[in-house]
């Protein structure tokens, strides 16, 4: 759908901040939803202003889990930052950590074995399938349903992090990329253990399926709400699954094909209403089209080295120059701003969250809704407070 | 001797009872089986809360709770005891008798129910002509502490609270009348025991209950919808709901007055799940009737039992549904379908015995049920979709 | 049909509910502490010091070159070197530290100290119960309670010990056979010079 050129009909208003006007002349029920509250995906507070049941405006207030990460990266080494890009969206550690490598990949022009690639694809998929799990969950958490899917969807979860942690150590703060590749080399038993838990996969997402795509009640609740047009998703930077959702094909791993995602065979789901709905089915979709990555990945995995043997670990001095190196994160495109002056620390490190540029149209989107179903867009969004406020 | 057994607590009453002068029996008699009633319920209570817990658990793939005491049984003493040692904070605003009262409304309107449900053969505690009357004049002024309850606490958010609660309960009234009604029109009686009476019959083995006729299945699954809708249980919490923004019409109590009101709300459940079985479940009678030795008290119990886990189970399995979209739902889809099932109720009367009324209600049951969720999800832009993907 | 799909989602909770008694699929609680899952082999928690033989502080492979400590990026390692050496496994005298601490609630385990040590004297332990009432000196570990065994490497990490053990057993093979290779090169030499004096 061609949003970008300037001859489609744009709807009145979309370029200006949302408003919305109550109708009747009662005051308006000014609530804080958060800091403190079940639903909000970590420490978040909405400032909601109410007419009766409609929402009339909504203020997100963020940074309760600000902890300083871009100006600690200033002061220490490229490689003592690695542990606390974990720490960032401290659910899909795996892929924060392949962006930074990325971009300090670009600015030293390093090279990855084909072995490393291989892993970090492997590893990049199993994080978004089971980010993918844990956001449905969540979101049918929030409806009620005394979280049934969020249960199962921890139940595969385990079997993740448990292959996780016999490759890196840790379950969630694994710590494992390094520039110009990974830190241990995965055993032949660990493969094994992979694809029996990726064989495993299929069932899960077909349960999952069963259980909620057409639910009755679950349509009900998330058809037609929260519609975010797609010509406000790409102007508002939005990306991931919400952006596909929004009907815009954009996916980094074929648009950029970094790594070797060129060499893989899977599709794109694209979302055609906008809603809440085609959040959740998208994510079961994508869920479905990483199993396909990871099942030709771990049967075409060469072997090699797991690390460019020229890499340095300590006295790593980058020659001055600057690097923007970004990867389709499971929450969107996450990319790393790194400026290097020649010394063992960076100049500048700026990451681009992508919990927070999506976060930017939740009013948009929640303009008019009734007030319970601000807190199913909000989990629609699916953001990790750790990446919002770094 | 199975006759013993099934008449085991009317005998053991008559036994107790003949100790006093003849005067006194019918009313000590009354009185001895309302305390059995006010002991036994809340025990069923406990026991339902750990059914529920540990159902949950299960279908969520963990085991439910299991420290206190073996299996957890031991569980709902432990929340008794935490809710009677906590503080009971009464608001200084609040008007403090109505904040009292309500919670005590509630059980007493409750337990009241009980009275005229046919537990066994000979075992109601009030034989009534008119018990199903009864019944729902005292089913709604539950409604009325609720109401109670919201007003008193003198907060925005209570009182709105309780007023969507409050409304989605009476919404709910009308769909469960009319399905009752449906019943009393081919039974013939309003008195909850002769509608027992008329299931209580055989054939081929199988018996005549109404759940086993094309407008008794009809009327059972909207009387169920109603029940769950009335007792405020999922998929119908909203009112309860944590990620909601007005807290409920219990947000100022706390203590034991917070576990009276979780009590009143599973005892009406009890209740309406006992209603439910008596009129379309046949109450105590035997499912076949080669199974007629076993006592009818343990008939009755397990099908509350069966209704509890039908409960359970929907909580556990189906999300919320928004307040107004609850309010649709009753009054433009269970509603009609209630009136329909009344007529379809009529016509099965009126068609003679063979099979042709069988064919005639199924059909014009089914055909309206389907055209209207069509209508309904149509009208909405609701369905299941089908997703394209990139080229 | 309406309800067709809430009808497939109750069929789906309750085959869970009665797969729960039957598979351990279906049933994943483990009831700790009674029951503990098996640690996997490559966890990591906190580090440790490793010590060869049974002296800790004579076999203590930590020389203080203060690497870890410059590496670590929540700078919770803090080492003192000593004034005086001591001879390390291939018998080379090297500083060892006066002092050894890590902050346990400061660092959060990213085994990077493990990697940039040069002298495999630390690695990460799996041990997790640590629990503690004092919460300052009682998860500020010195180098006394840091300091554990070789053999408690191998019972943690056997794989990885393994390693460890025969690239040190090959650098000690090395560093023997140059030793000998001098000492015969110099007995070579102090025999030959009396032959030369005694003409």
């Amino acid at each position: 759908m061609a949003v970008a050129d300037n001859k489609t009909e744009k709807p009145e208003g979309w370029n200006r901040p949302p408003v919305m006007e109550p109708d009747g002349d009662g005051e308006l029920l000014e609530v804080a939803m958060g800091p403190h509250h079940p639903s909000t995906h970590g420490v978040f507070r909405m400032d909601v202003a109410l007419d009766g049941e409609r929402v009339i405006r909504l203020k997100p207030v963020f940074g309760y889990l600000h902890r300083n990460h871009e100006k600690l990266a200033e002061g220490m080494s490229y490689l003592g930052s690695m542990p606390f890009t974990d720490r960032l969206d401290y659910i899909c550690s795996l892929t924060n950590n392949w962006a930074y490598a990325l971009a300090v990949e670009k600015l030293t022009g390093q090279e990855v074995p084909e072995r490393a690639e291989y892993l970090r694809v492997i590893l990049g998929e199993l994080t978004r399938f089971q980010n993918h799990a844990s956001s449905i969950g969540f979101l049918i958490q929030e409806m009620g349903a005394s979280g049934t899917p969020l249960m199962y969807a921890f139940r595969e979860r385990e079997k993740i992090l448990d292959l996780f942690e016999a490759l890196t150590g840790a379950r969630m703060m694994v710590n494992y990329m390094r520039f110009g590749g990974c830190r241990v080399d995965a055993s032949a038993a660990w493969l094994d253990a992979a694809r029996k838990v990726v064989a495993g996969l299929p069932a899960f997402t077909g349960e999952m399926d069963r259980l909620l795509s057409t639910n009755e009640i679950l349509m009900a609740r998330t058809q037609g709400i929260g519609v975010l047009r797609p010509e406000l998703a790409v102007n508002a930077g939005v990306t991931g699954p919400m952006l596909r959702a929004s009907g815009v094909n954009y996916d980094i791993r074929k648009v950029d094909g970094y790594g070797i995602y060129n060499r893989f065979n899977f599709r794109v789901p694209l979302g055609d209403h906008w809603d809440v709905y085609d959040r959740y089915m998208i994510r079961l979709l994508e869920m479905r089209e990483s199993i396909r990555i990871l099942e030709q990945a771990l049967k075409d995995i060469p072997a090699g080295p797991v690390m460019d043997p020229k890499a340095k670990l300590r006295g790593f001095r980058p020659k001055p120059g600057e690097a923007y190196g970004r990867i389709e994160a499971p929450k969107g495109e996450l990319g790393f701003y790194l400026i290097s002056d020649g010394g063992p620390n960076p100049y500048r490190y700026r990451v681009r969250p992508p919990s927070l540029i999506n976060l930017t149209v939740l009013e948009d989107m929640a303009l008019g809704e009734n007030v319970a179903d601000v807190v199913l867009i909000f989990g629609s969004v699916d953001i990790v407070l750790g990446e919002v406020d770094r | 001797m199975m006759e013993t057994l099934d008449q085991v607590f009317v005998l053991l009453s008559r036994w107790l009872v003949s100790f006093l002068p003849a005067g006194w029996r019918p009313a000590a008699g009354v009185a001895l089986g309302a305390a059995a009633i006010v002991c036994l319920f809340p025990a069923l209570f406990a026991l339902t809360v750990l059914l529920e817990r540990k159902g949950l658990g299960r279908m969520q793939n963990r085991i439910g709770p299991n420290r206190v005491g073996p299996l957890g049984i031991l569980q709902p003493v432990a929340d008794g005891l935490k809710s009677l040692t906590k503080e009971d904070i009464v608001p200084t605003s609040a008007d403090g008798v109505v904040h009292f009262l309500a919670p005590v409304v509630l059980v007493t309107a409750v337990f009241m129910g009980f009275a005229v449900l046919p537990m066994g053969r000979n075992m109601t505690l009030v034989r009534m002509d008119a018990s199903l009357l009864f019944y729902f004049a005292v089913g709604a002024s539950t409604e009325l502490s609720i109401f109670m309850a919201g007003w008193s606490s003198r907060n925005k958010y209570s009182l709105l609270g309780a007023m969507r609660a409050v409304a989605q309960m009476i919404s709910y009234e009308v769909p469960l009348l009319m399905s009752s009604v449906a019943v009393v029109m081919i039974a013939g009686s309003l008195s909850l025991d002769k509608i027992v009476e008329a299931q209580n019959r055989y054939t081929w083995g199988l018996p005549h209950w109404y759940i086993f006729t094309p407008w008794g299945f009809a009327g059972f699954v909207l009387f169920a919808i109603a029940a769950t809708a009335e007792t405020n249980r999922s998929p119908f919490d909203l009112p309860e709901g944590e990620s909601e923004l007005v807290a409920g019409y219990h947000t100022e109590y706390s203590g034991f007055k917070f576990a009276l009101f979780f009590l009143g709300e599973y005892l009406g459940m009890f209740s309406v799940s006992g209603l439910g079985a008596t009129l379309f479940l046949g109450g105590w009678s035997a499912p076949f009737s080669f199974l007629g030795w076993v006592p009818s008290w343990i008939w009755f119990f397990s099908k509350l039992l069966v209704a509890m886990c039908a409960f359970i189970w929907l909580r556990g399995t189906l999300p919320r549904l928004r307040q107004d979209q609850l309010m649709n739902f009753a009054w433009k889809f269970v509603l009609p379908l209630a009136m329909l099932n009344l007529m379809v109720a009529a016509l099965w009367h009126f068609l003679g015995h063979g099979w042709a009324r069988w064919v005639v209600c199924s059909a014009i049951l089914a055909v309206s049920y389907v055209g209207m969720a069509w209508a309904e999800m149509r009208s909405k832009h609701l369905g299941p979709r089908s997703y394209r993907y990139a080229e | 049909m309406l309800g067709e799909g809430i009808l497939k989602g109750l069929a789906v909770t309750a085959r869970n509910f009665a797969g729960s008694f039957v598979s351990a699929e279906r049933l994943t609680t483990v009831q700790y502490p009674e029951e503990r899952i098996a640690l996997i082999e490559a966890t990591r928690d906190f580090p440790f010091l490793v010590y060869d033989g049974a002296g800790w502080e004579a076999g203590l492979r930590c020389v203080a070159c203060q690497i870890c400590e410059k590496e670590c990026p929540p700078k919770c390692i803090y080492i003192e070197k000593s004034a005086d050496k001591k001879p390390d496994y291939v018998g080379k005298p090297q500083f060892y530290p006066a002092r050894f601490d890590i902050d346990i609630s400061v660092c959060m385990s990213c085994q990077i100290c493990v990697e940039v040590c040069p002298f495999e004297a630390i690695k990460m332990d799996t041990e997790f119960e640590l629990s503690t009432e004092d919460r300052f000196a009682g998860l500020l570990f010195d180098r006394r309670r840091l300091a554990k065994p070789n053999e408690h490497y191998r019972r943690i990490h056997p794989a990885e010990a393994a390693e460890v053990d025969a690239r040190l057993a090959s650098e000690k093979a090395k560093a023997d056979a140059k030793a000998r290779a001098a000492s015969d090169a110099a007995a070579a030499r102090a025999a030959a010079r009396p032959a030369k004096g005694g003409d």
